[in-house]
């Protein structure tokens, strides 16, 4: 099932299926958030919003607004770090 | 031969820079734009070459304003700082991420170097990685580890730079590709995605990954990011700052203040009396003791910023105040700048630039003088001090530190407003976006911070110094000078009221002074701008001290003193404070009311008092636009605001 990466929990992982067309889609693209790459939420701010995201090798934070803007479905699978 | 020096932000270009260049470097400015180039010498043998330090970029397309200074250069092969030699600085920890730009960089075919830093980092995290067969897939390239926190590898680098300019990649790491247009995001996004699939499939190769047991980096993140104690740390963080900056900064400022009054009274002493003489040791000493004075200040301000700024906590304070700011049209990187402000507006409207979108870059800078800095203290404590009674108010409450406080919150609740106010009139066609990498926490490294602040302390004497210089030039002409004979009259009534008086020298020379001064242009136009200024309780020699404060607020003050004829005695006002409670109007009224003296607050609060803030607005926005609608708006504001004041109170 996919869903965007707003609306996964802290903790979990999840599968990069698709990054909705967009200004900035080259941008996120170029930060390594690519179609089939796993991204771990690790946890957000204060009032939710911006979160934090462990991905290849860093961590990412990004406003709600940015991560609705990936498509992704959750996995078990784990970041490779 | 010229070595750009290029990379992701923060894989340690500064700390290469620093360590190859010493403190061989000066900053300098990107024409067209507003960001600071840095450029240090290396000598390498007999030859000397100019390596020049650029703003991190995760990729050769732009993405906000100062990252368009490294695209411009690269494509512009008659640009002065168009490279011989790139040397691309990579974190051997984030290999992916950092070998994507470094490939796009190889890719344009010019002479380049890899350096892979952060190693030490890479080895905890348990990743290894295969230099010879890094070099295999860049034939066209030189490849080096190093630790620039350790400084090793400084000698590698330096023979490496020998001989790597004749050595340019002759195929492309992505084969086929071409650099896109910059309007071309279709073609950007194909580029990425492919240029991706090529590199996670050389990392398999090259990169191998021991499964190390990780200790919980979360857990201090877990603290810091926390809905309750990551305020109360970063508010705790800031009282330390500011305990320092305003009590401990005191110390070498009050013994500045004094070499300088000293070196003035020295050279009016020393240098034959005239016009040359009273220009130094009243117009140019002063002048520059007006920007020395800060020094204090501005360096503590960035010794603390960049200390949070090398361990990687202010990225979480970016994290954490990003929700609170952004429905006033702001960032969570506007709250470095709106801090700074508190101490000094330029710093803060210089550290704006790290805010990549634009929108909110501008409605910070505009802002930001709203914070009331620290030159507005000297004017706050003596109108508090005149007209606010020192009593306790609800049981223990001081009345006169809870009207200071009241002005500082006056001011940061207008800078929000303000801001939300500019979110709906600037126009722009993007939605306000953060992107931000939490680095990992490292210890502060000394140099580097050592260096920061000297930088900065060297931009702000310079760059406002010169405004502040000129206008504290322009302000003494015109309070020396008067149209006609108009100053030599008000000597000779002056001397003639003294000997009726049987004044004692001093005296004799205040009021001369206080005489002159209120027949000078200054004096001829604050009486004209009386009628302006009445509505809000003030007269011709308040309206006097608000022009010469133009240059900086504190001038208030000492401008007051001069008019009032009154030997400035520094800190503590006294006998000021007592000659203005003296002062009545015709109908036996004090001039210095309660009323008058909250709405000059008020007044102060708001008016962009402040010629260096303006100047570095300009700077920064490279435009008059921006500093002539800030002196509008916060003129407006000021006006209405102690006209309200005012008549409230009175
Ligand atoms: N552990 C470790 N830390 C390093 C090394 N090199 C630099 N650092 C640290 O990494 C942080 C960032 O270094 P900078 O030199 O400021 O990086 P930069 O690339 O100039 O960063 P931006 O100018 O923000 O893009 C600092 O805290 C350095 O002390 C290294 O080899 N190992
Ligand atoms: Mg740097």
């Amino acid at each position: 099932m996919t869903e965007s990466l707003d609306h996964i929990a802290p903790g979990q992982h999840a599968q990069i299926t698709e990054i909705l067309h967009n200004d900035l889609k080259p941008q996120l693209m170029e930060m390594g958030l690519i179609k089939g790459r796993i991204v771990e939420v690790l946890f957000t701010a204060p009032f939710g919003d911006p979160i934090a995201i462990k991905l290849n090798g860093y961590v990412l934070s990004l406003r709600l607004d940015e991560a609705a803007l990936i498509q992704v479905k959750t996995t078990n699978e784990l970041v490779n770090s | 031969m010229k070595i750009a020096l290029l990379g992701n932000p923060n894989t340690g270009k500064s700390s290469v820079f620093n360590m190859l260049t010493g403190l061989r470097q000066h900053v300098g400015n990107f024409p067209g734009v507003t960001v600071d180039k840095k450029i240090g010498n290396i000598k390498i043998g007999v030859e000397t070459h100019k390596l020049i330090d650029f703003p991190g970029t995760y990729s050769l397309y732009p993405r906000s304003k100062d990252e368009q200074v490294v695209y411009d250069v690269l494509n512009d092969s008659s640009s002065q700082d168009y490279p011989d030699l790139i040397m691309v600085i990579a974190d051997a920890s984030n290999l992916e991420r950092n070998l994507f730009f470094f490939s796009q960089i190889y890719d344009l075919g010019m002479p380049c170097i890899l350096v892979l830093n952060m190693n030490d980092v890479a080895q905890r995290a348990g990743k290894h990685i295969n230099i010879e067969r890094l070099k295999e897939a860049f034939p066209g390239a030189s490849i080096e580890g190093i630790n620039a926190r350790l400084g090793t590898g400084k000698e590698r680098i330096l023979s490496l730079l020998e001989n790597a300019a004749d050595r340019r990649p002759e195929n492309k790491f992505l084969k086929g590709s071409e650099i896109c247009s910059l309007d071309d995001l279709q073609c950007q996004e194909q580029e990425a995605s492919l240029r991706y699939q090529q590199i996670s499939g050389l990392i398999k190769e090259i990169q191998e990954n021991k499964e190390i047991p990780k200790k919980d980096m979360n857990k201090i993140d877990k603290i810091l990011v926390h809905p309750v104690f990551g305020y109360v740390i970063f508010a705790a963080i800031l009282m330390v700052i500011f305990q320092f900056i305003y009590s401990f900064a005191a110390y070498p400022m009050d013994l500045i203040d004094g070499w300088f009054a000293e070196l003035s009274v020295f050279l009016s002493r020393s240098i034959p009396e005239g016009i040359f003489s009273d220009l130094i040791s009243q117009g140019i000493v002063p002048g520059i003791g007006g920007v020395i004075i800060f020094i204090p200040q501005i360096a503590l301000l960035f010794f603390f910023v960049s200390i949070l700024e090398e361990t990687g906590y202010l990225a979480r304070v970016v994290f954490i105040m990003d929700r609170l700011m952004r429905p006033f049209g702001l960032n969570g990187k506007s709250t470095v700048p709106l801090l700074s402000s508190v101490a000094c507006a330029i710093p803060g409207v210089m550290a704006a630039r790290t805010i990549t979108d634009w929108k909110e870059r501008m409605i910070t800078i505009l802002v930001a003088p709203l914070m009331s800095c620290s030159a507005r203290i000297p004017v706050y404590t003596l109108l508090i001090a005149l007209v606010i009674p020192n009593q306790t108010v609800f049981g223990f409450i001081n009345l006169q530190g809870l009207v200071l406080f009241s002005l500082y919150a006056l001011g940061l609740v207008s800078a929000l407003v303000v801001a939300w106010i500019l979110k709906i009139f600037i126009k722009t066609r993007e939605k306000g976006f953060l992107l931000l990498e939490l680095p990992g926490y490292k210890a502060p490294q000394l140099k580097n911070v050592g260096i920061t602040v000297l930088e900065k302390v060297k931009v702000f004497v310079f760059d406002a110094g010169k405004v502040i210089m000129a206008i504290s030039i322009i302000l003494w002409a015109l309070a020396s000078y008067g149209p006609g004979d108009n100053m030599i009259n008000a000597e000779i009534e002056a001397r003639k009221s003294a000997l009726a008086h049987q004044l004692d020298q001093e005296k004799t020379e205040q009021l001369i002074a206080s005489e002159k001064l209120e027949h000078s242009y200054i004096g001829v136009f604050g009486k004209s701008i009386e009628p302006v200024i009445r509505p809000l309780g003030y007269d011709w020699k308040v309206g006097i001290s608000l022009i010469t404060s133009f240059a900086a607020r504190e001038v208030f003050v000492g401008s007051l003193a001069t008019i009032y004829a009154i030997h400035d005695d520094g800190e503590e006002n006294k006998r000021l404070i007592d000659r203005l409670r003296e002062e009545k109007r015709r109908d036996g009224t004090p001039v210095y009311s309660l009323a008058m003296g909250l709405s000059l607050m008020v007044y102060y609060v708001f008016a962009m008092q402040c010629m260096s803030t303006l100047a570095v607005v300009k700077r920064e926005t490279k435009s008059w636009k921006w500093p002539l609608f800030q002196l509008a708006f916060m003129g407006v504001l000021a006006y209405v605001g102690a006209w309200i004041t005012f008549t409230i109170f009175s």
